[in-house]
């Protein structure tokens, strides 16, 4: 009795030190970005790090400004969002409350394909499609803010569609009825009482949208470019902070190297305030 | 007032019903071109040739990268499986609802699922590269894509386990079995499909990541003599030839590869899902 007792405990320790990975990982993980990224930024000057907007790492002396990354990155987010947002909400609205199960059928499986695609086979098809598209109808040289926030905005889809249409289908049947009740047609029920009732959710899906578009790498970086400059025009391209690191790790060394780190620390940050906001969302629309 | 309750009459409703379907018309659109498109470029170039033995210059075999992906999905779920199952039966069957520890580990797993892979990239080449010297290997890669499909594996495990009803383990302490037999005889058993589900999803990550794996596991396009050998998968070797522009008829039979293997995951998890709602 006493050693199946021990056999017991034993284990219920086990599983908790299996559980406690995650924080240690965590730990390990913001020590080892902000360990190695914090000398560059003490090196170069916070200021002249974040703000400058003079990225030369090859000059004598080199120059460690990543503020055209930080402007580039937030470009190709805000595109992906004005792109994706609303198409993807539309496409949840749909799917929640307009379409019958045999279509339902279909599109489900259309929207879990779009989220198992790997973003390399994104990036070659925006690189082969897109960026031709891009450079026919609109001029440039194809490579822009504009061809990546549409291929981001088509990354983001299954993101917002999934979340979103979670949170319209836990809406109350009564908050319908009630509006149907009161004389509204079916459409103005959904758009006016439903995705309302929604909008946490909906915003939650908008944040992890954000989350993945900001972090996006291996696509992005085959559309959208990767000058280093502080753009004029959506036609022109840019380098976004997670393809910064990607283009130049390879060969950088020292504070060249240092910098790069010191450019994912930025983006972790980025990172952590939208899971910040993700945490509030979603604490709020578990409270009501 | 006839006109409201009816669709289709008053202007707005119109619209909106046009707006939405014209926004499931363009998302389903999309998906169906990007298939379509790939499979039609890369299918007639998914020769044997491309699947044979060594990779060289001339023919860009996919075989190596193929080996290195089974070897590298392999080596991380033997690492995050167990972890992740143990984690999930903590939080589900052991914790008690208002732990302190509860409250960080959900926090720490959320953050994880939402960092970024280029991060990952970095901390597995500052960590298990740099720190721990595995050089570019199939194990440093491993290990960052382990952590990376820590949170997936955890989730879909917790809801594996929370969706098996509570008479099942009331019945089994009733017969007097511990928490431990409970566990292993009656819980994971029957949520063994969700558990699965979530696995599978998680090889689907592993064989499409790409910037987890550029600075961790390397671009050396062999088959890889042992873990401490550096390797890429299909996705990084996918990005060498997009981005070497030289064999970009390969490169879209390698995105057809890819296509199928995310085709088949989502058949496979979609099936254990339904299996396990019908329980």
């Amino acid at each position: 009795m006493m050693k199946k007792k021990l056999v017991e405990k034993g284990m219920e320790y086990l599983f908790l030190l299996a559980a406690l990975v995650s924080i240690v990982a965590v730990l390990l993980i913001c020590f080892f970005m902000f360990v190695n990224g914090f000398p560059a930024i003490k090196e170069i000057g916070f200021i002249q790090f974040i703000f400058g907007t003079n990225w030369s790492p090859g000059n004598e002396p080199p120059s460690f400004g990543i503020l055209p990354m930080i402007v580039g990155s937030l470009y190709v987010t805000a595109g992906a969002v004005i792109i994706g947002v609303p198409l993807g909400i539309f496409t949840a609205i749909y799917m929640s409350s307009f379409c019958k199960k045999r279509l339902y059928r279909f599109l489900k499986p259309i929207t879990e394909l779009l989220a198992g695609i790997p973003s390399i086979v994104y990036g070659f098809f925006g690189m082969v499609i897109l960026v031709p598209f891009i450079r026919v109808f609109f001029g440039g040289n194809g490579n822009s803010i504009l061809t990546a926030a549409l291929l981001l905005g088509i990354m983001i889809l299954p993101t917002i569609i999934g979340i979103s249409e979670a949170a319209l289908r836990a809406v109350p049947e009564a908050y319908y009825e009630g509006a149907v009740a009161l004389g509204a047609s079916h459409e103005r029920a959904v758009m006016f009482t439903i995705l309302p009732a929604a909008r946490s959710g909906v915003l939650a899906s908008v944040i992890l949208g954000i989350g993945r578009a900001i972090g996006e790498t291996m696509a992005v970086i085959m559309v959208v470019g990767n000058q280093a400059r502080i753009p004029d025009s959506i036609l022109e391209g840019v380098r976004t902070l997670t393809t910064n690191i990607v283009l130049e790790m390879g060969y950088a060394a020292d504070l060249h190297r240092e910098a790069l780190i010191a450019t994912g620390v930025v983006l972790f940050v980025f990172i952590l305030i939208l899971n910040m906001c993700f945490a509030i969302v979603k604490a709020k629309s578990e409270v009501r | 007032m006839k006109n409201k309750s009816k669709p289709h009459r008053d202007p707005l409703s119109l619209l909106i019903r046009i707006v939405v379907k014209a926004a499931v018309a363009i998302t389903s659109f999309v998906l169906l071109f990007i298939v379509a498109y790939i499979t039609v470029k890369g299918l007639p170039h998914l020769t044997p040739d491309l699947f044979a033995y060594t990779y060289t210059s001339e023919n860009v075999s996919v075989f190596p990268a193929i080996v290195t992906t089974i070897l590298m999905v392999l080596i991380s779920l033997a690492i995050t499986v167990p972890l992740g199952i143990a984690c999930a039966i903590y939080l589900v069957e052991y914790a008690k609802r208002k732990n302190h520890a509860v409250k960080y580990i959900r926090l720490t797993t959320e953050t994880l699922s939402g960092i970024p892979s280029i991060v990952y990239g970095l901390f597995g080449l500052l960590f298990f590269v740099t720190t721990l010297k595995w050089g570019f290997s199939i194990l440093a890669g491993a290990f960052t894509l382990a952590i990376m499909i820590l949170p997936l594996v955890i989730r879909s495990t917790e809801e594996a386990l929370k969706s098996v009803p509570d008479p099942y383990r009331e019945a089994s302490f009733g017969l007097g079995a511990g928490k431990l037999r409970t566990l292993f005889k009656i819980i994971l058993p029957s949520a063994v499909p969700g558990i699965l589900a979530g696995v599978i999803l998680a090889i689907g990550r592993i064989v499409g990541e790409s910037a987890a794996l550029i600075y961790t596991a390397g671009t050396v396009a062999k088959i890889p003599e042992d873990v401490f050998a550096s390797g890429r998968t299909l996705a990084i070797h996918m990005y060498a030839l997009a981005s070497e522009g030289l064999h970009i008829d390969q490169a879209y039979a390698t995105a057809l590869v890819l296509l199928i293997t995310v085709f088949i995951i989502n058949i496979f998890t979609s099936f254990l899902a339904k299996k396990m709602t019908k329980g």
